[in-house]
Parts: structure tokens; sequence; C-alpha cells
């Protein structure tokens, strides 16, 4: 049995991701002084371009949203106890779904019909993109991490060909396809404000923003308020006590992994539906992996993922903009920066931890581990 | 088909193969000893970045390797502290490796060459060249049957530089030692059942440390290869993928050497022939879409995970992260 | 790694005793695992240790093959004192241990299996020719076959221990210790096995059989000694005992026969009935025997029995966490058969409420707060969850006053199950079970880590459910807890119920005796 991390609840859950978020940018910041940038500076640039000014913010706020969305289907996986490297494919299909119900029908549906549609499209395309591996998982025992790499190759060249095959505006030399008609359109958020009388420069950002937050309320109602969540929890956790308690854990591992890819097909609604209004290729953008980073950043919880998304948000828009200013600089910035997060955060959470416990139980007497000394079970050689 | 096509599918397919071919090798060899390689396509990005780099600095192609093979070791041994060492999650190791390789490449390459993001070209010194130039020329003025053995013999086969025939040699030498050497043995062992080895008294976290020393060699070679073969230089996310597609390769080749030899030879020899048939009317089929035959790879892979093709046998101990426990 | 010569250091005339270890003590933390526990085993000998769980043998063998370190005493190995400190020492000394669970690779052949750790040769070809002469010869000598090149997972269990024994052998084991060692192994596997042991003692091998199989020790030890609550209580030539009088060693204790003045109440209609259960595991192994049970309201059968002899597949095949290769089950109005058998959900609609024995890895799930582990299967209910969504305040109410009742502490319902100590934990499990007022209950090692003060409560806890008309089945290796609780008891070995005893008829001896029966009750 071995023992349990022995930290308080509260450096597990606090300082620890701060601690590794700090030390993933010390990382960075020795690669930016190695190549002869000045780290304050390149920081302060980016700052500003992600938070300084209208524009920037919403930009920032824009990338989120699909960050969200991936990163809320990374988790719900995760307490499903499952990894889902599937994100960005599932984001495809969802893109897709939603598309293809936009061309469709956005001639002729009005808007508040046709956008939930839209919608439903998405999130179905991405739940099948993932019930498939999660189906291959529980009944045929294929490890659901292979299956989803896989899956994401799959899913960037089904979306190549349809759109060179089937989808392509005809006679035109880009690989698009006709922008959908007007109902289509989610409203960016410039023209949500303007409606409210406010001002707000044009930018890619939209509503889909508060789907978003919707979906993250809505994911935290679901694992920790719902029974659907109970059982979940309960098979990510611990298999065996799912299987006394008679869930079973075929069923839910189909129903994480859909769920999951739903989710992350929502991203169709800020990519597809929000900014392009029309089914075009690599509109994800890697959107799927920094789901991941945001996920772990976030210690798979739907308020840290927010959190984690506009942070990766600020360092996307942030990049851009330190990639104009900066001489020498570019957004691989940010990529790497990503790299040593996921990195700190994620593969190398514990390496620290030792160091940290013994910080905490050198400054504080008090510690939560059980003490009131219980027997230990004698070895048996006939144990189970 | 005429015979300077076969000629040419063979030799597309064998260039296509060899980085899969290496990266498939190396991540064997780390997957039987029980750690999850995903990182594979950053390691081999890293090795390019690095030979490419190092090639243009110092013009040479030994310094080249050199310095590739050792940024893709460095690579697995972080991946090694994190999840041997430590007990990292080894597919959220992999994961950030791939980020990380991809972002820092870029920025140091425009630090230093502020190409956009690109080394230089390498010169032609610097590069592999083929080792044989002239064999489709010789092998073509054979009476009677030059004709057929100059394309197919001379091109498909010949015409390679020393990467290919090294490739194909380390396969022998992936395989020998695997199941010939006493090392190998354990490394298989270590891969299903660690507490029986660590109670044989051998090390588990040698054994791991020391494939996954042989990981980063491979890794290194399959990027410089990229470099000094392939293109002339590097430039950012050139492996497009590959790493994944050698991955898939060794999960189709069920893990053993040979297999997934001709995992990658079947996967090379589909995307030789995936441009080709584009426009062709395949008898009974119709036209075959270029993405199908791209698709392939992977869709097969699934297939046999699935268990339509066979029994994946991955091993039992992989991705479990050894526990010294009584 | 230095290869391991296969002759280790031992004095070419061996010493009459192979093994003596003096005032061996070994405590984990309040539990006395050995105390002051004295070993003499003879030379080219086969000395059987035998005992209950948590007699304490397995702790002394762990201890003499460098697994522990004891706190005091001493150890010599064929005359000359000896500090072994890990297994390696130990193998180095001639002293070879066989485990229950086998260290094998199962995608390797038998010969490499033996090989692995060391090897002659770098090179394996050279190395196999090595090992296989050596291993022809052993064979030869010893009666002992295996299929070389078979693959370790196409052997059989038999051919899997023989295996093992093999391997010790090959690194030079002079003192074979075994453990449990015909667990496992067919009737016909377990005769070659003792034919291989006598052999080996012709050559002068000595063996230590650790088991609880009192037949066995009779028809192959020379000599025994038993141990009980970490202490030697008896030590005897073979010759001079009978199985009557080991058995009374190995289980005697002052009993408490007299319960604190309750008389069993009334017993009532028949609430579970079980007939012909049989299972076999993933290896093949029979474990349970075509067993038949009957439940009746209101009284609390006890089943005892060394662990390991079927009871907690039994548990598993009554609360329906498995399902018998054949058997009939009739729980209340249903009944199940093979094909449709029970699973958890129907049990609990059934009225049938289960403490398993994994408090871990069943009972709780431990990344859950107190409050949510504590309505683990019933999370369904009306009390705790409506038209899909959970209800917290009701649940940490009914955990608070579950907590209450059975003075779980801390008081804590928002606690993390893990850091609950053990005792503890077992106390929410049984609040959570028996606070479901179910019709059965079956109960696997109730009070397995819980410090004395809570057994007493919680066998309160128990007969009172039993008084109020519950049909009550306890599975425990402790025999204390057995006697105390039970109104009728089962004896289990070898997957078979041995005997059935009313409480009034069960005597150390008798209940001894029926633990390393053989046959069925007739």
């Amino acid at each position: 049995m071995s023992s349990p991390q022995a930290l308080p609840r509260w450096a597990d859950v606090f300082l620890m991701p701060v601690l590794n978020l700090a030390i993933a940018m010390a990382a960075a910041a020795v690669v930016v002084l190695f190549v002869g940038q000045n780290p304050r500076e390149v920081m302060a640039v980016l700052v500003h371009g992600a938070f300084g000014t209208a524009r920037g913010l919403s930009y920032t706020l824009y990338y989120a949203t699909s960050f969200i969305f991936t990163g809320l289907a990374v988790a719900v996986a995760f307490h499903g106890g499952l990894f889902n490297i599937g994100a960005e494919g599932q984001a495809t299909l969802g893109g897709l779904g939603t598309g293809l119900v936009a061309m469709w029908l956005s001639q002729r549906l009005p808007a508040p019909i046709l956008l939930p549609l839209m919608l439903l499209g998405g999130a179905l395309f991405g739940m099948a993109w993932a019930a498939v591996p999660a189906y291959l998982q529980a009944y045929r025992g294929s490890h659901v991490v292979i299956t989803t790499i896989m899956f994401n190759f799959l899913a960037s060249t089904l979306l190549v060909y349809l759109l060179v095959n089937h989808l392509k505006q005809a006679g035109g030399m880009a690989i698009e396809s006709a922008p959908f008609g007007p109902a289509a359109h989610l409203p960016g958020m410039h023209e949500a404000l303007a409606w409210l009388g406010i001002e707000w420069p044009s930018s890619p950002l939209n509503i889909s923003l508060f789907l978003a937050l919707l979906a993250a309320v809505g994911v935290y109602a679901l694992l920790w308020h719902s029974r659907a969540g109970y059982r979940l929890r309960a098979v990510g956790s611990s298999e065996g006590a799912a299987a006394y308690a008679g869930i079973n854990p075929k069923h839910q591992v189909i129903i994480a992994m859909g769920l999951s890819g739903a989710l992350a097909g929502m991203v169709g609604m800020n990519e597809i539906a929000g900014v392009n209004g029309k089914l075009l290729l690599d509109f994800v953008g890697g959107a799927g992996f920094t789901g991941i980073a945001a996920a772990v950043m976030g210690r798979n919880h739907p308020f840290g993922i927010v959190m984690a998304s506009v942070l990766f948000g600020a360092l996307f828009q942030g990049g851009a903009e330190v990639s104009f200013e900066v001489p020498g600089f570019s957004r691989d910035m940010v990529v790497m920066l990503q790299g040593f997060i996921v990195l700190f955060s994620g593969a190398m959470a514990y390496v620290i931890a030792p160091w940290v416990s013994r910080v905490i139980q050198w400054f504080g007497r008090r510690s939560r581990t059980a003490r009131d000394g219980d027997p230990v079970k004698l070895p048996e050689a006939t144990h189970g | 088909m005429d015979d300077l096509f076969i000629g040419a599918l063979i030799a597309s397919t064998l260039r296509v193969a060899t980085p899969l071919i290496l990266c498939a090798m190396a991540g064997l060899l780390v997957e039987r000893a029980g750690v999850v390689d995903i990182g594979l396509e950053g390691k081999m990005l890293f090795a390019a970045f690095a030979a490419g780099a190092s090639g243009a600095a110092f013009g040479s192609t030994s310094l080249a390797l050199l310095f590739a093979m050792g940024a893709s070791v460095l690579l697995s041994w972080l991946h090694g502290f994190a999840c041997v060492s430590h007990r990292g999650d080894q597919v959220v190791s992999g994961v950030a490796i791939n980020i990380l390789a991809a972002g820092l490449t870029v920025v140091l390459s425009l630090a230093w060459f502020h190409q956009g993001g690109q080394t230089p070209s390498l010169g032609n010194g610097v590069r592999l060249q083929a080792l044989w130039p002239g064999a489709a020329v010789v092998l073509q003025g054979i009476p009677l049957i030059g004709a057929f053995v100059g394309p197919v013999i001379g091109d498909g086969l010949l015409s390679h530089n020393i990467l290919v025939y090294v490739s194909l040699l380390l396969v022998a030498a992936v395989w020998w030692t695997l199941y010939r050497t006493r090392f190998g043995l354990r490394l298989r062992a270590v891969g299903e059942n660690p507490h029986m080895v660590d109670a044989a008294g051998v090390s588990v976290v040698g054994l791991r440390y020391a494939a996954l020393t042989l990981n980063g060699l491979l890794c290194g070679l399959a990027g410089s290869y990229l470099v000094l073969a392939q293109s002339a230089a590097f430039a950012p996310n050139m492996t497009a993928g590959r790493g994944f597609m050698a991955l898939a390769a060794m999960i189709f080749g069920n893990w053993r050497p040979v297999p997934a030899l001709l995992a990658c030879l079947l996967f090379g020899f589909l995307d030789a022939v995936a441009i080709r048939l584009q426009g062709v009317s395949l008898p009974g089929i119709g036209e075959v879409p270029v993405q199908a035959v791209q698709a392939l790879p992977y869709l097969l892979t699934v297939i046999l995970l699935a268990g339509f093709i066979g029994k994946p046998a991955a091993p039992r101990a992989l991705a479990r992260p050894y526990l010294k426990e009584r | 790694m230095n290869v391991i010569t296969p002759t280790p250091d031992v004095p070419t005339a061996a010493p009459a005793v192979a093994v003596r270890m003096v005032d061996i003590s070994k405590r984990f933390g309040p539990v006395l695992a050995n105390g002051d526990v004295n070993l003499r085993v003879l030379s080219g000998t086969v000395h059987g240790l035998v005992g209950e769980n948590g007699a304490g043998k397995s702790t002394l063998m762990s201890v003499l093959y460098g697994f522990y370190a004891a706190d005091s005493g001493s150890i010599e190995v064929f005359g000359k004192p000896a500090r072994i400190r890990n297994a390696h020492e130990a193998i180095a000394l001639g002293l070879g241990m066989v485990h229950q669970h086998f260290m094998l690779v199962d995608t390797l052949s038998a010969i490499e299996n033996v090989m692995l750790g060391a090897e002659p040769h770098v090179l394996l070809r050279r190395a196999d020719a090595l090992v296989r002469a050596r291993l022809d010869e052993l064979m030869a000598s010893t009666g002992l076959h295996v299929k070389l090149d078979a693959l370790v997972g196409d052997l059989s269990v038999g051919d899997r221990q023989r295996l093992e024994i093999l391997k010790a052998l090959y690194r030079g084991a002079r003192i074979l210790i075994l453990d449990e060692p015909t667990a496992v192994l067919t009737p016909q596997e377990t005769e070659q096995l003792f034919a291989v042991l006598a052999r080996l003692r012709e050559q002068g091998t000595t063996i230590v059989l650790i088991t609880h199989k009192l037949k066995e020790v009779m028809r192959l030890c020379d000599h025994v000694t038993v141990m009980r609550g970490g202490r030697v209580v008896h030590e005897s030539a073979i010759a001079q005992s009978s199985i009557a009088q080991l058995a009374e060693a190995m289980v005697g204790r002052k009993v408490n026969m007299g319960r604190q003045g309750d008389a069993p109440a009334a017993v009532g209609d028949v609430v579970l009935q079980a007939q012909g259960l049989a299972l076999r595991d993933a290896m093949k192994v029979t474990r349970l025997h075509g067993l038949d049970l009957t439940l009746r309201a209101g009284e609390i059968v006890g089943v005892a029995g060394v662990a390991g002899n079927g009871q907690s597949e039994l548990l598993e095949l009554l609360s329906g966490l498995r399902a018998p290769d054949a058997g009939r089950l009739q729980l209340g109005a249903e009944s199940f058969e093979v094909g449709h058998w029970l699973d958890p959900r129907t049990a609990r609609r059934l009225g049938l409420a289960h403490v398993p024995e994994d408090r871990h890895a069943r009972a709780m799930v431990m990344d859950f707060a107190a409050w949510e582990s504590a309505v683990l299967g019933y999370e369904a209910q009306p009390a705790y969850s409506r038209g899909g969504w959970m209800r917290h305040g009701r649940m940490r109410e009914a955990t608070a006053a579950l907590m209450e009742r059975f003075d779980v502490r801390p008081r804590d319902v928002s606690l993390g199950s893990a850091k609950f100590s053990g005792g503890n934990q077992q106390k929410l499990v049984l609040a959570r079970e028996i606070g479901q007022s179910p019709r059965v209950l079956l109960v696997g090692q109730p009070t397995r880590g819980v410090d004395i003060g809570a057994i007493e409560f919680i066998h309160a806890q128990l007969r009172a459910l039993r008084d109020a008309g519950c049909a009550l089945l306890v599975v425990s290796s402790e025999l204390d807890e057995i006697l105390a609780l039970a109104d009728r008891v089962l004896v289990m070995n070898d997957g078979r119920i041995t005997g059935e005893l009313p409480i009034n008829e069960c005597t150390e001896a008798r209940i001894g005796l029926l633990m390393v029966q053989e046959e069925a009750a007739a």
C-alpha cells in the first residue's frame, strides 16, 4: 500500500499548481535569457498585449473559449479514469457537425432555432468520435490513449477529404466551404455589447464564451452534484468500489468519453459558427492539446480550467503581440512555455512535492494525516 | 505500371520508411521495458533541429549526428526522470515533450539563425549522399535484364544514403539484442513483471534507463535523417506526425522488431502510393481519394488494437510506474 | 551484476542443524508478530511450520529470508551466525524460497525464467546451453520435470511451482522454504510435489514447509513447530504427534464460551439458500467445490477457517460481485442461476447488504469524502438523490448520524475517506450497511484493523441486528470472533464446508480438526 500524498489539501490544490507554474515560467525565462532576450521586457509586453487593451482582452478570451471546451473535455475523461488525448480530433468533428448543420439548414431556419441545432450537431459529432475509442476500450480492451491519437489523424484526413472533394465552394481556390447564411452566424461580442449600448472593438470573440462558461458550470454541477457524476467519479477513482456499488464500469467509460467528446465538439460553435462562418481546414489549431495543458494546470476542476484557459489565451494573444514588437521572438515561445507547464504541472508534478511537504511540516505542527495509532495489518502470506 | 514506376515506388517506400523504422525501434525498446513513449515525435523533431543547427554551425556530418543523438538522449532521460525515477504519468510526460520540442526548436532556431524558424540549408558536404549513385546506370547496362534490374534494383534498392541501410541493419541489431543477449532478456522481463526482475537482483531503474538511452540514440538518428538526407534544413514542425506513425507501426507490429519493420515499410509504401494514386482509377474500386490512403496506417492500427486482426500483445507492465513495495 | 555461482559457501559435511533461529522477536507497530521464537531445523529433514493466519509463521520465514530485520534475536545458518539483510544474502547462504504468488514472467520460457538475473553468459545461446546442462542434471537427480522451452503462460500451476523450486535449486538452495505450496494444487499435483520433496530430502536438502494442512504435515514432515499468536506453542517430532494434538495446539485458546447473557432468539424463515456453488479461478484452480448454504432470519452464521480456502469467493458470489461456474441461489422471493446471476444492485434491492473484506479497494472510494463514501451503493435512494441530483444536505446529515451512532472519529463528514484510521473506516462501512436495516448482511473480517475498544461495540451492533430479525453471515479468520458471535458455525477448508456445528457444540479440538479436514461434511 503506497503512502498517500502527505500534503494537506490546501497545498495540494493551491500551492502546488502555483509552484509548478512558477517553475515552468522560470525555465522559460532561462531559455529567453539564453537567446538574448530580456524576460521581464517580454513579460511586460505579453501582459499588456493580453490584457492591456480591449481588443487584446477580446482575443485572449476568444482563445480561452476553445481551451475551456477542450479542457473540460479532458477533465471529464480524467475524472472517469481515462486520458482523452483525442480532444483535437473530437473538436474537428464537432466543427464539422456544426458546419454541416449550418450548410444544410442556414437558408431555411431562423437563427434562434438554427443555432441550437448547430450546437447539437457539433456536440453529437464530437461525442460520436469519442464514443468509438470508448467502446473499443470498454469492450475490446484497446487502450484509449493510442486509439484517440489515431482518431486525431483520422479526423484531420477526413476533414481534408470532405472539404476537398465534397464541400468545397465551387469555383474557388481556397479549401473552404461556401459561407453560411446569416442565420448561422453566432453574434460576436462586439455585436452583443452594441445591443446593450456598449462600444467594443470588433474581434473574433463571440458569445460562445458564455456557452463555455455555462459548460464549466454544467460540468461542475454534473460531476459533484449529480448522481451520474457521482458514479463517473467512483469508477474513475476505484473500479473495485464502483463494481461493489453495482456501477457498471463499461457503461461509465462510454458515458465519460461521450460527454468528453461532446464538450470538445462545442469548439465548433466558437470557431465555425462564431468566427469563420464557413468550414475550413485546421480551425482547431492545437486547442485540443492546449486543453490537456489547461486540464493539468487546472487540476481537472472547472474553475481551475477556466483560469488556466484564460492564462493560455493570454499567452497566445500576448505572444502574438510580443512577436510583433520584440524582434527575434515568435509565438513558439508560448508553445514552449506551454510545454514546460505540462511538464512541471503534469509529469513532474510530484517531483518537488516531498520537498514542499517537508517544508510545510517543518513550519506547521498540524498535519492532516491520520495518526491515531491504528494497528497495522500483519503481513500475511495468504492475502488475496 | 512500368519498371521505372516500380523502381521509383520502392525507392520512395524505403526513403519514407527509414525515419519510421528508426523511431519504431526506439519506441519498441522502451515500451518492451514497460515505459510508454508518446514523445517520439518531439524527440525526433528536437534531434532534427539539433542536426540542422550543428550541421550549419560546424559544417560536419558527424557532429550533426552527434548533437542530434545527444539532444534526443537528453529528452529521453528527462522522460525517465519524470516517470521512472519519479512517479510521473508517462503519457502526460510524452505529451509535454512533444509540445516542448515544438516550441523550443523554433525559439532557438529563430534566435540563432533568424530565418523564420528554418535552419540554413546544408550543403552537399554535410548532407548524406547516396552510397552508389551510379548504380542504376551501371545495372541498366546489363544485357537482357538491364531494363528491369536497372530501375528496380538500381534505383529502388541501391540508390540510398547510408542511413537507410543502417536503419535496416539496426532492426537486425535490435532483434539480436532483444532475443539473443542477456540484456535483452532482462529488458523483456522488466516490461512484463518488474517485481520478478527486482527480486532476481537486477535493477529495474537501470534497465529502463538503458532502454531510454538507446531510445534517445535511435530517435536522434531518425531526426538527423530528416535534415541530412530528406530535406536540407530544419523547418518548424517538420516531423508532421511521423513520430505518431512510427508509434502506430510499432503497435501494428505487436511490439516485435521484424513485424514493426514490415509495418513501417507498409506505411511507407502507402505514403509513396498515395500521391501517385491521385486521379488513377483502380479496377473495381474506382478512384481512391488520397486521404483514404493517408488514413490507412492509422485505421489499420485501430483495427489491430480492436483485436480484429490478431491479438495485441502489449507488455503487461506497460505504463505502470514501478513501486518497490513489499 | 555478478553471476551467482550455483554452489554457495556451504561446508561439504553439513552440520546437523541447518537453521537455528534464537529468540526472534518482531513487532509491527503495536502488533507482536513474533515473540521470542526459537526454531531449530535439522539438516536434511522436512520441517513443518504450522499455524493459522496471523500466527507468525510467514513473518518468521520472511525474517529468515531477509525481507525483514528482526527486532531482536539471532540466526545461524549451517552453524555460522548470519546477518541476513536482503534476499540476495539469503540466497548466498543457501536459502531458497518458493512464495505463494509465483515470481514468473508468463511470456518467457521456463529456462529463461530460471536464468534471469543469474545468466552465466552475455550471449543467450551460450547461457542457454550452460543452464540447460545444469538443469538437466538437477531434473534428473530430483525427479522434478519441467518442459524448459515451454512458455510459462502455458504451464499448469503445478508446473509453475516446480519451476519455482527448480529456480531456487539452480541458485544453490540447500534449504528450501515453501509457503503454502499445496494451496493451489490438485490432489495429483500434490502427490507429485510430495514425491519431489521426499527425493530432495534424500539428497540432503533441508525443507521448511509452511502450511496449515495437518494431514500433509503428518505425511511428509519429520518435525513440526506449531505457532500461535506470534509464539511457539508446540514442537515435536512427527513420530510422537497426532493430528488431534497439533490441531488443538494450532487453535486452542481460552475461549469464553459463555457469552454475555444472550440466548439466541427464535430462528425464523429461510432468507437465503445457495446450492452447489462451484467456482474456478482464472488459473483453473477450483476455489469452491459445490457448496450449500442456508441462512435464516434472526441468526448469525459464522464461517471459520484459515483464510484462502474459498471464504472470499463465497462472499463474492453471495453478494453478486461474481458469478459461479455452477450453482443456484435463492434470495427472498427471487432465484438466480448461472447465466443470470445476482448483481450488487439487485442484491441491495432484495435487502442484502455486504461489508467487504477489502476495505480499500471495495468498501469505500478513498478519494471521496466521508459523506460521499457513506452512500456508496445507495446513491439512487430517494433519501440521497432526487431527479438525478444528489442531495448534499441530506447526505451530510445522514453521514453525521451514522458517525454518531457508530462513534466514528473524527466526527468530520468532509474528511477524506482515506484519512480515517482503519478502525474508523470499518465502523463507517458497517454503519452504512447496517443502517440500511438489511434482511441479510454479509460481513467479511468485521474487525480487521479495528482497535480493541471498538470490537466489542461492533459485535454488539451485529448481535442487535440479529435480534431484530436479520440473517448474518460472518466470515472471519479470527476464531475468537466467530465463537463470540455465531449461533451456528460453518468450517471451511479447501473450498468445502467440512463441518457445521451449533455454537454449544464447538470446542477447540473439533473446530481445529474441521479446519484441516479434507472431505466435505457428510
